[in-house]
């Protein structure tokens, strides 16, 4: 970029460098007969005015936003498509079913028989409980209730959500048909530390809450996450994850706060 | 020009080794060590990353008289944002799984050094040929080492390969234990200067007084 052309006024050679040659290579006129070329504009425009510049801007900024306008539109039913058979994937996790994503939606469709929001006092409400926004539920105080049939037996399947160390926190668990006993839990996150934090979604961690209760004595009391080795009185626990403290914390609250909104619900039909 | 002419051999072969982006040029190491505790994410951010600069460098390549000097940064930005935005939503539509595994990484893409340093370096003087081989070189020079430091934070980190158990159960009896340590990013770190250790002690060219 930074080399000038020079133009011999007495032969009309062009000569490429920083500064005039001494003598020109074909008519051995000095370098005093030389003289500058400016360089050539495009289009008979100046690339380094203003006008350009803001022109150029816009105009690239407006293609790009149409182009990926575009890409986003035409793959929107795709992604809708992956993003409610990991749904599927999800749920049907938390009551130890696992199913490749292409087969997600019939097993779904065979083993979910019922699903609903339940509000604070355990009452269901109207509302789609597949298709809602679990995080804006949880604010409006509704609770989304998948109702499974495994084998015959009714499983209750709740969801989940919280703040893990990077990003937020869901997940899935089911309870037996006592409202109490944990069958199955699945945790999903966005951007925890693989290798550690997000060892909670494998089901080495998720597999330990299995047979665990949430009350206590008639109490709700959530289950706690404990680092590995170590204890807590009064209620069920289970081992966080080495080196994923503040996940596992995350994981520790999130069961607590997620379910406490469905005591209401749990406790209502205890026989 | 033949489409491999010795001059584009060297633009694309050089990367790998003697001009490796991350080895010798030093870029792109903040993402090395933030994606290689485990093989599969090491593989899919290096071909993503091949992708985007490939694509990126031919497009810059193309504009390259047009794009106003001042500007240049921005506009270079601003087509790698858009590339990096296209991999990703094309990843979320094509391989949901893969996507959700590299979550935010595929979004720091745009940050990544190598990037930017090719698209000024070499993008902005070289025709669209050139650049795409220069930028197909630089990206499987930089998976390269992702791939190798993967490999060894994984195998060594958590004793499985791509997920499978490769360390067997009686290693386990024995009394070996998995190095935790190899799982955190500063042992990513010690893992590439042990690479570039080798790499100078076999390149003495490369190496400085």
């Amino acid at each position: 970029m930074a080399t000038k052309k020079f133009k011999c006024k007495v032969c009309g050679y062009i000569h490429e460098g920083d500064k005039a040659p001494d003598v020109c290579p074909l008519c051995g006129a000095p370098s005093l007969d030389f003289e500058e070329i400016e360089p050539e504009k495009k289009g008979g425009m100046n690339r380094d005015s203003n006008a350009y510049t803001i022109i150029y801007a816009s105009v690239m900024v407006l293609l790009v936003a149409v182009v990926l306008a575009f890409t986003s539109q035409s793959l929107r039913g795709f992604q809708k498509k992956n993003e409610e058979n990991d749904k599927r994937q999800q749920i049907l996790r938390s009551i130890n079913v696992s199913v490749p994503a292409n087969q997600a939606e019939a097993k779904y469709n065979e083993l979910i028989k019922e699903a609903f929001l339940v509000n604070q006092d355990g009452q269901k409400v109207d509302g789609d409980a597949f298709a809602s926004d679990v995080v804006k539920d949880f604010e409006e105080h509704l609770y989304p209730v998948f109702v499974a049939d495994v084998d015959g037996q009714t499983k209750y399947i709740m969801a989940l959500s919280g703040a893990g160390l990077w990003g937020p926190l869901w997940g899935y668990i089911s309870v037996d048909s006592d409202r109490n006993t944990v069958y199955g839990a699945d945790f999903s996150h966005q951007g925890e530390t693989p290798g550690l934090g997000a060892e909670i979604a494998k089901p080495a961690f998720s597999g330990e809450f299995k047979g665990k209760k949430l009350f206590m004595d008639g109490t709700f009391k959530s289950i706690a996450v404990v680092k590995p080795g170590k204890s807590v009185a009064g209620q069920d626990y289970v081992d966080g994850i080495s080196g994923g403290t503040i996940t596992s914390k995350g994981v520790d609250h999130m069961l607590f706060t997620s379910l406490s909104g469905y005591v209401k619900f749990l406790t209502s039909q205890n026989q | 020009m033949g489409l491999l002419s010795s001059k584009n051999k060297e633009v694309l072969v050089g990367p790998l080794s003697t001009n490796n982006p991350v080895i010798v040029q030093m870029l792109g190491i903040c993402s090395a060590l933030a994606v290689t505790s485990k093989l599969e994410p090491s593989i899919v951010m290096g071909i993503s990353v091949t992708a985007v600069v490939a694509f990126a460098n031919v497009i810059i390549s193309l504009l390259r008289n047009t794009i106003p000097n001042r500007i240049r940064i921005i506009v270079q930005l601003v087509v790698v944002a858009a590339l990096v935005t296209i991999v990703s939503e094309v990843l979320k539509a094509f391989a949901y799984d893969v996507n959700k595994q590299l979550s935010v990484f595929v979004g720091l893409i745009i940050t990544n050094c190598i990037l930017m340093g090719r698209l000024e370096a070499f993008a902005l003087g070289n025709g669209p040929w050139e650049s795409f081989l220069d930028g197909i070189g630089n990206g499987l020079g930089y998976a390269l080492i992702l791939v190798i430091v993967g490999f060894f934070r994984e195998l060594l980190g958590s004793g499985t390969l791509l997920g499978f158990q490769v360390i067997p159960e009686a290693c386990y009896k024995l009394g070996y234990v998995n190095n935790g340590l190899m799982i955190l990013p500063p042992m990513a770190l010690i893992v590439i200067a042990v690479i570039i250790w080798v790499h100078r002690s076999r390149n003495k060219e490369l190496q400085e007084n």
